[in-house]
C-alpha cells in the first residue's frame, strides 16, 4: 500500500533535512512544475486530479485556485496561506506532518504559489506547536540557502518569500477568513462571502488558503500525475488519507490509509478495537463538529459523499471514539462548552445561543436539569443551522449535539428523571 | 429599476441596494439592529432574517439576512413567514439571556430601539433560567454614561467611532459572551463626534449622561425643530424640553447638511439655556455708578420712552450669532445707517469677500452631503475638526470615495461594509492639508503641508498658476512647494468633483484669495469643482447678507462723537475688539441697552439690560456657511421677563414711534418685511411654512401623543388648570393635540412611527435611508452661482516670513471646546476646555530653555498675559499658536506679531 504523505515519516526522529529529501526524490517535483509547466498547467493537473481540500470542508482544490484572477492589471502580491491552525479537537493529522515532513509541505507550497503567481506565502500555525514551528523554520532556512524561496528561484523568474505566524490562539483562527483578519492583525472574527477571498484575501488581495494535508500533496501529484492521484484510493475520490482514532481503543493513533476505507476497518483492523470491557457506543467522524454516527454506520466509507450520505460529515478524518462507560451528556457538555468559550462573539445565535446550550448541558449533566432544557436544545441545534449564523462555528457546534440527542436520548431523560449523572 | 415580489405583492425598486433598506423605504418593517445606513450592513445581529426563494416552485425557502442580500430582479422574498418570525424572535429571546430587567431604570426606555424589536419580533417569555453575565462600567466624561450589562454587541458603536468618524480610543474587547465595548481604561471619550454614541447604540449602553441629570422620558418631552448655534455649519437639531427647562440636543436627520449626526459641541453645548447666568429679569442702572436693578413696570416704561424718544440717534450693534430677524429688527430700529454688524472691520471684509466670491465667481459652494461625494479636496489654513467639525466628518467619508469606485468595479456592493473596507486597504481620495500646525485630520491626509500662512497662500496660489498660466505667479519659487503644487493641481485637475476648502478664522485674507484663485482656476477648466467657506458664527453669513458697518466703526465714531443711545444685540463686544476701544465706547455712550442670554463683561456694562431669548426660546433664521437658510422654532415658552430679541425691537420701535401700532406681532410680519426690503432672503419667504399652516385642519404638535402630566405639572402653584400656551410665531402647538403625522421635513418636531419610538423611527421621515426627508430636505439655499461668472483672479502679496529676535508670530488656534461663547457656558463642556495654552516650536523652546507646560509672558499689541506653553512639533520655527478666546483670556486679534520672554 502506497503512503505517499508518510513514509518518511518515522516518529520520534527528526524529519528529513534538506538535502535527505532531495535524495528521496523530493523537490524534483518543484523543478518540474517550474521548468516545464506554466500556472495554468499546474493548476490544470490538480483540477483533473480532483484533490479534494483536507481541512474539513472538501473543497476541490483545483477549482479554488481557478478562481484567482491570473492577469496582470491586479495589484501585487498574491497571497498563498497554509492554514496550520490545527485546533479541531481530535485533530491531530497536521501535527504528525508538520513535525514530520515539513519539507513535504515547503515543496508544496512553492509549487502552489507557482500556480496561482503568489508572492508571498504565510504558514499560519498552532501556538501550541511549537516542535512544529522550530522544524518548519529550520526547513524554511534551508530551502532559502538552497535557493528554493527567495529570488527568482530555479532561474524561472519567479519569486516567493515564505514565513511562518504563529498564531495568537484562537480557535476561530481556523475558518479561514477569521485566519486572514487575525494575520492581518484584526480581531479574528470572520469575514463574509463574497467575496471570496481569491478576490479578496489577504489585505484585500488574491488570496489561496489551503490545509497542510492538501498541499502536501501538491509535489506528489505534479510528480506522478492526475490518475496514479486517483488511483490511489478506494472510491475513486482520489489520494490517501491521514486517518487518526482517538478515545478509549486498544492503540489510538494515526495512519494512512486508502481514501474510502471503511469505519469498521478502521476501528477493529488499524486502532485494535475497544479497550478490553468497553463496548462501541457511537463515534464523531471527523473532529468534534460532525454529527455521531453509531454502530449501525460502522460499515459507512469514509470518504466525503459517503459520510454525507449517512448524516455526518468526514471532515478531518480524525474520529473520536464514545464508548459506554463514558456519560455521553457529559461528553456533550465538554464539546459544547469548548466551542461556547471558543465563539468569537460576532453574531447572536452562536454568541448567546452556545453559553445557553452549555449551561443546560452542565445542569443536566449533574442532575438539576429540567425536562423542557430538552425541547429547548433540539430549538437551538436547529436555530444554529448553517446560513442562520455568520460562520460555520455555531452550525458545528449544533453538529454533535443535535445528533447526541437524537441517538442518545434516553440518556438525557435518564439524568433529568434520576436527577444524577448515571454514569458516576 | 428591479422587480421584487415581497410576500405576494410586487415591487418596482431601485437596483444595488441591499433587501433591508429597500424594504425601509417602501414603509415594510423588518426588524433590525446592526445595519445603519450611514455605516453599511455586517450581518452580524441576525434579526433581519427573512425567507427567500429559489422559484414560484420553492415552497420551503431558506433563511437569508436581508441587510446582506442584493435586490436582484425576479427575487422573491417573505418577511412573514413563520419560519422565518420564528426565527428572529429567537435571535430576541438569545439577547434577552443576558440582558438586564433595567427599562423602568434605563434612560432608553421609551426611546429604545430594542425595545421595539422585541415587541415587533413578539418575543416575551422567558424560557433562560441561568445567570447573566455582567460587566463593570467606565467612566467616559462628562457627556456619555456607561452601562455595558445592557449591551446586545450589535458593533454598532465602534463601527461608528473608528470606522466613521476616526476615534481611537473606543474599542471592542473579549470574545464569545463576554465582548466589551469600552476604552482601554477609564477615562473621557476623545472623539469630538462621541455624543452621537446615544442614538447609533440601540440600547442603553451609551446615554446621554447630561439628559440623565435632568432626566425625562421620552414621551413626556415638548420638543420643536431647531438648529445648531455654534458654528457656521448650521446642522439641523431637535430641542426638547420639560418643565420649562432645555433637556437635552438630538440629531435631526438633514440629508443636504449634517445628515444623522451631529458634533459634541452641538450636542452638549444647550446646557447654557439652563446655566444659572441666565438673564431673565431686566434690569435698569440708574445711573453710571449705580448697580443694575429689576424695575417697577411704570418706572420702566417711563425709562424706555426716554431713550427712545423719537429724535434720539440710535446706534445699534446686531450680532453674527442672533438671528436674520433680530438683525434685520435692530436695523430698522436704529436705522440702516446706524446699523453696524458687530465684528471687526477684518470679520466683516473677509465675510463680504466670501459672500461675493459665491455670488459671482460662478463657483458653486457645496452642501455637507456634496463634500462626502468630492474626489480631491485641499484645505487651506482651517483646523477643520475644531472650526468646523462636521466638515471634518465629512471628509473622512470623503477620502472613501476612490476605494469605493474599485470596490463597485469589482462587484461589491457599497452598503457592503466590511468587504468594501478589507479591499480599500490605505488607498484614500486625495486630501491636501495646508495649516500651520497638527490636526487630528492628518491621518487622512495624502499630503500635509505645515507653514506660516504666507507660504500656505503662496502654496495656494502656485497650485492656482499651475492649473491656469492666467493666474498671476508669485516670484518666490521654492522648489519643493512647487512639486507639491503641482502634484496637488494635477489631482484636483483630474477629479470629478474637486473641493477648496478655507475659511476666514484663521484671519489671512491672502490664504483666502489663494483658494478662490484655485477654485476660478478649475471653473476655467471646465471642471465641477466647489469652493467652502467656513465662518466663525452660525449667521455670519446671514448677518453679511443685511447691509451694516463694521464694529470698528462704531469705535471710532465714540473716539469723536457722544452716543447717545446704544443698542447691542447678543453679542460681547469684549469678544470683538480690545477692551480700551470698547471701554472708551461705553464711556462715550449715554445710554446703553443690552439684550442677551448669559450676563458677559457687556452687559455688566449694561443701563438697561434686557433678557434676550435663546433659540430655545424663539423662531429664527440662521444662514450657514453654504448660504443655507434655516429656521429653528421654539421649545420653551419664554417665562420671567424673557422675550424674542426681535420682539423686544419691535417694542422699542412701536415706543420710538410714538407708540403707534407695533410694527410686528407675529414672527410672519417680520419675516415679510425682511423680504420686502431684502431681496436676497425672497427666497426664503417663499420656502418657510407660515404660522397659519395646518394639516388637516390642526396644528402640528410639539408633543407626543403619550406626553402625560400635563394638568398635574404645575398643580401645585395652581389646581386650575391653565391655559394651553399660544403660539402665534409657527403652526406649531404647545400641546400633544394635533395630528400625529408626518409634518413637512421644516416642521418635524420628533420621530415616532407605531412600533418605532426610538430614533429609528426616522426611517419613516425620509424617502430612502441616507436620502433625503420626504418632501425634500430642510432649507434652502440663497446662494447659487450666477449663470455669469467674472474669471479674475485676486492678486496675492509676495510676503516671507521673517523671524524676528524674541518675537513669533501668533497663529490662532481654535478649540472646539472653549473658543466659541454659548457653548462654553455648558456644564457639561467646561469639563471639556483645557486651560489657556500657547503652542511653541520644539526647537525654540530648547532655545529658551522652557519646559512643556511652563509659563511664559507674552506681550501682543493692547495685551501682556502670562501663558502656558504647549511644546507643538509641528508648528514652524519663528511661529507659536494661541488658544482663542478660551475662559479667562482678553480679545486678542490674532494672527499678529508677540514678544516673548521668560519669566
Amino acid at each position: 500500500m502506497e503512503r505517499p504523505l508518510t513514509k518518511h515519516i518515522i516518529p520520534g526522529s527528526s524529519p528529513l533535512s534538506l538535502k535527505e529529501y532531495i535524495k528521496a526524490g523530493g523537490y524534483g517535483s518543484t523543478h518540474k512544475a517550474m521548468k516545464e509547466m506554466t500556472p495554468a498547467e499546474v493548476t490544470n493537473l490538480v483540477k483533473a486530479s480532483n484533490l479534494l481540500g483536507r481541512g474539513g470542508a472538501g473543497f476541490p482544490t483545483g477549482v479554488k485556485w481557478s478562481l484567482v484572477p491570473m492577469d496582470d492589471t491586479n495589484p501585487k502580491p498574491k497571497y498563498l496561506v497554509c492554514n496550520a491552525d490545527e485546533m479541531e479537537p481530535g485533530t491531530f493529522k497536521d501535527r504528525y506532518l508538520l513535525e514530520g515532513n515539513p519539507h513535504q509541505l515547503i515543496a508544496g507550497m512553492i509549487i502552489s504559489a507557482y500556480a496561482i503567481q503568489a508572492q508571498k506565502a504565510y504558514i499560519f500555525l498552532r501556538w501550541a506547536y511549537k516542535k512544529a514551528e522550530a522544524e518548519l523554520r529550520r526547513a524554511i532556512g534551508e530551502a532559502y540557502e538552497a535557493g528554493y524561496l527567495g529570488n527568482n528561484i530555479l532561474g524561472s523568474g519567479f519569486d516567493l518569500d515564505i514565513y511562518v505566524h504563529s498564531s495568537a490562539g484562537r480557535y476561530i483562527c481556523g475558518e479561514e477568513t477569521a485566519l486572514l483578519n487575525s494575520l492581518e492583525g484584526k480581531r479574528a472574527v470572520p469575514r463574509t462571502k463574497p467575496p471570496f477571498p481569491s478576490a479578496s484575501g489577504l489585505f484585500g488581495r488574491p488570496t489561496v488558503v489551503n490545509n497542510v494535508e492538501t498541499l502536501s500533496w501538491i509535489s506528489h501529484i505534479v510528480e506522478n500525475g492526475a490518475g496514479w492521484f486517483r488511483g490511489l484510493s478506494l472510491t475513486g475520490t482520489g489520494g490517501t488519507k491521514l486517518y487518526g482514532v482517538s478515545g478509549r481503543v486498544k492503540k489510538p493513533g494515526i495512519w494512512e490509509l486508502p481514501l474510502g476505507i471503511t469505519m469498521r476497518e478502521l476501528l477493529e483492523e488499524h486502532a485494535g478495537g475497544m479497550e478490553d470491557g468497553l463496548r462501541f457506543r457511537g463515534v464523531l467522524p471527523g473532529g468534534v463538529s460532525t454529527d455521531f454516527l453509531t454502530e449501525k454506520h460502522l460499515d459507512v466509507k469514509l470518504d466525503f459523499s459517503t459520510v454525507a450520505a449517512v448524516g455526518s460529515r468526514m471532515g478531518t478524518g480524525t474520529v473520536i471514539i464514545l464508548d459506554d462507560k463514558t456519560c455521553p451528556v457529559a461528553f456533550i457538555h465538554n464539546i459544547e462548552r469548548f466551542f461556547a468559550l471558543e465563539s468569537c462573539g460576532w453574531c447572536t445565535p452562536c454568541r448567546e445561543g452556545l453559553p445557553w446550550v452549555e449551561k443546560m448541558l452542565a445542569s443536566i449533566e449533574e442532575g438539576t436539569g429540567k425536562i423542557e432544557y430538552l425541547d429547548i436544545l433540539k430549538f437551538q441545534s436547529k436555530y444554529m443551522g448553517p446560513g442562520n449564523t455568520f460562520c460555520a462555528h455555531a452550525p458545528g457546534a449544533a453538529e454533535p449535539l443535535q445528533s447526541g440527542l437524537n441517538y442518545f436520548y434516553d440518556d438525557f431523560v435518564r439524568h433529568i428523571d434520576d436527577k444524577k449523572c448515571p454514569w458516576r | 429599476m428591479t422587480k421584487i415580489r415581497i410576500d405576494g405583492k410586487y415591487y418596482e425598486v431601485k437596483p444595488k441596494k441591499n433587501l433591508l433598506e429597500t424594504c425601509l423605504s417602501l414603509g415594510l418593517d423588518i426588524p433590525h439592529f446592526c445595519f445603519h445606513p450611514a455605516l453599511g450592513s455586517v450581518g452580524a445581529c441576525r434579526l433581519c432574517a427573512v425567507k427567500k426563494f429559489k422559484d414560484q416552485d420553492d415552497t420551503r425557502g431558506r433563511i437569508v439576512m436581508s441587510c446582506m442580500e442584493p435586490v436582484t430582479e425576479g427575487m422573491i422574498v417573505s418577511i412573514g413567514d413563520a419560519e422565518a418570525k420564528a426565527f428572529r424572535a429567537a435571535i430576541i429571546e438569545g439577547l434577552m439571556t443576558n440582558h438586564p430587567h433595567d427599562c423602568p431604570v434605563c434612560d432608553e426606555g421609551g426611546e429604545c430601539h430594542l425595545q421595539d424589536m422585541t415587541v415587533m419580533t413578539g418575543h416575551n417569555y422567558r424560557r433562560f433560567d441561568f445567570r447573566k453575565r455582567t460587566y463593570k462600567n467606565q467612566d467616559l466624561g462628562p457627556f456619555i454614561k456607561h452601562e455595558m450589562n445592557r449591551c446586545i454587541q450589535c458593533y454598532r458603536c465602534v463601527r461608528f467611532y473608528g470606522d466613521y468618524a476616526g476615534g481611537k480610543d473606543l474599542n471592542v474587547f473579549g470574545s464569545h459572551n463576554h465582548v466589551y465595548f469600552g476604552r482601554h481604561e477609564d477615562g473621557t471619550l476623545e472623539n469630538e463626534f462621541s455624543g452621537n454614541l446615544v442614538e447609533v447604540c440601540p440600547t442603553g449602553v451609551f446615554t446621554d449622561k447630561t439628559l440623565s441629570k435632568h432626566f425625562t422620558r421620552k414621551w413626556d418631552l415638548s420638543n420643536a425643530p431647531s438648529v445648531c448655534v455654534h458654528c457656521s455649519i448650521g446642522c439641523n437639531t431637535i430641542a426638547s424640553e420639560r418643565y420649562g427647562s432645555l433637556r437635552r440636543i438630538m440629531s435631526r436627520y438633514n440629508g443636504s447638511v449634517n445628515g444623522y449626526f451631529i458634533c459634541d459641541r452641538g450636542r452638549f453645548g444647550y446646557e447654557f439655556v439652563n446655566n444659572d447666568k441666565r438673564i431673565r429679569k431686566i434690569r435698569i442702572r440708574y445711573n453710571k455708578n449705580g448697580n443694575q436693578e429689576e424695575p417697577e413696570n411704570e418706572k420702566f416704561l417711563s425709562v424706555l420712552g426716554t431713550v427712545f424718544s423719537k429724535n434720539k440717534k440710535i446706534i445699534g450693534i446686531g450680532s453674527p450669532r442672533a438671528s436674520v430677524e433680530s438683525n434685520y429688527a435692530l436695523s430698522i430700529l436704529a436705522g440702516k445707517e446706524n446699523f453696524y454688524h458687530g465684528i471687526s472691520k477684518e470679520e466683516q471684509h473677509l465675510t463680504r469677500t466670501v459672500l461675493d466670491f459665491l455670488q459671482n465667481s460662478g463657483v458653486q459652494t457645496p452642501s455637507l452631503r456634496q463634500i462626502e461625494k468630492s474626489d480631491a479636496v485641499i484645505v487651506l489654513g482651517e483646523d477643520l475638526t475644531n472650526t468646523a467639525p462636521m466638515i471634518a466628518l465629512a471628509l473622512r467619508q470623503a477620502v472613501r470615495n476612490k476605494p469605493n469606485e474599485e470596490a463597485e468595479e469589482k462587484g461589491i456592493p457599497l452598503w457592503n461594509d466590511a468587504p468594501v473596507r478589507e479591499l480599500a486597504q490605505d488607498v484614500k481620495s486625495p486630501v491636501y492639508i495646508a495649516t500651520p500646525f497638527k490636526d487630528s485630520l492628518d491621518e487622512i491626509a495624502e499630503t500635509t503641508f505645515r507653514a506660516s500662512f504666507a507660504d500656505i497662500a503662496y502654496l495656494g496660489s502656485a497650485v492656482a498658476s499651475s492649473l491656469n498660466e492666467k493666474v498671476p505667479v508669485l516670484k518666490k519659487k521654492i522648489r519643493d512647494q512647487e512639486e507639491l503644487a503641482e502634484k496637488i493641481a494635477d489631482s484636483l485637475r483630474k477629479a470629478k468633483n474637486p473641493l477648496i476648502i478655507s475659511g476666514i478664522t484663521c484671519g489671512d485674507e491672502e490664504i483666502l484669495h489663494a483658494s478662490m484663485n484655485i477654485a476660478t482656476a478649475l471653473l476655467s477648466l471646465d471642471i465641477k469643482v466647489m469652493f467652502c467657506a467656513v465662518l466663525p458664527e452660525c449667521n455670519s453669513m446671514g448677518l453679511a447678507l443685511i447691509p451694516g458697518k463694521p464694529l470698528d466703526d462704531a469705535l471710532s465714531l465714540a473716539a469723536i462723537e457722544e452716543i447717545e443711545t446704544l443698542v447691542i444685540l447678543e453679542n460681547d463686544l469684549y469678544r470683538r475688539a480690545p477692551k480700551k476701544s470698547v471701554d472708551q465706547l461705553f464711556e462715550r455712550s449715554r445710554r446703553i441697552i443690552v439684550l442677551d442670554h448669559l450676563v458677559n463683561q457687556t452687559t455688566l456694562n449694561a443701563d438697561i439690560l434686557l433678557p434676550a431669548a435663546t433659540f430655545a426660546g424663539s423662531e429664527g433664521t440662521l444662514v450657514n456657511n453654504e448660504g443655507r437658510a434655516q429656521r429653528y422654532y421654539k421649545v420653551l415658552v419664554n417665562k420671567d421677563h424673557v422675550k424674542e430679541s426681535w420682539r423686544w425691537m419691535s417694542e422699542l420701535i412701536k415706543i420710538k414711534n410714538d407708540n403707534q401700532s407695533v410694527l410686528w406681532n407675529k414672527f410672519d410680519e417680520i419675516a415679510t418685511s425682511l423680504a420686502n426690503e431684502l431681496p436676497a432672503f425672497l427666497k426664503m419667504k417663499e420656502y418657510m411654512p407660515d404660522a397659519d399652516f395646518r394639516m388637516l385642519n390642526a396644528r402640528i404638535p410639539r408633543q407626543t401623543m403619550r406626553y402625560s402630566g400635563r394638568t398635574a405639572m404645575y398643580a401645585h402653584l395652581d389646581v386650575s388648570e391653565s391655559a394651553v400656551s399660544q403660539d402665534p410665531d409657527s403652526p406649531l402647538a404647545f400641546s400633544m393635540e394635533g395630528r400625529q403625522e408626518i409634518p413637512p421635513s421644516i416642521l418635524v418636531p420628533f420621530y415616532w412611527s407605531p412600533g418605532w419610538n426610538s430614533v429609528q423611527a426616522m426611517y419613516n421621515y425620509l424617502d430612502e435611508p441616507n436620502g433625503s426627508m420626504k418632501g425634500g430636505d430642510p432649507g434652502i439655499r440663497l446662494i447659487e452661482p450666477g449663470k455669469e461668472h467674472d474669471d479674475s483672479y485676486f492678486h496675492i502679496n509676495h510676503r516671507t516670513f521673517k523671524f524676528k529676535k524674541d518675537e513669533w508670530l501668533i497663529v490662532p488656534v481654535y478649540q472646539i471646546f472653549g473658543s466659541e461663547e454659548l457653548s462654553s457656558a455648558s456644564i457639561s463642556i467646561t469639563q471639556r476646555i483645557k486651560e489657556p495654552f500657547l503652542y511653541i516650536n520644539q526647537i525654540d523652546a530648547e532655545g529658551l530653555s522652557i519646559k512643556d507646560g511652563e509659563e511664559i509672558r507674552l506681550e501682543v499689541p493692547g495685551n501682556i498675559l502670562r501663558i502656558k506653553t504647549k511644546i507643538e512639533k509641528s508648528i514652524m520655527q519663528g511661529m507659536a499658536g494661541l488658544s482663542v478666546n478660551l475662559p479667562g483670556m482678553q480679545f486678542i486679534d490674532l494672527p499678529c506679531r508677540g514678544k516673548y520672554n521668560k519669566l
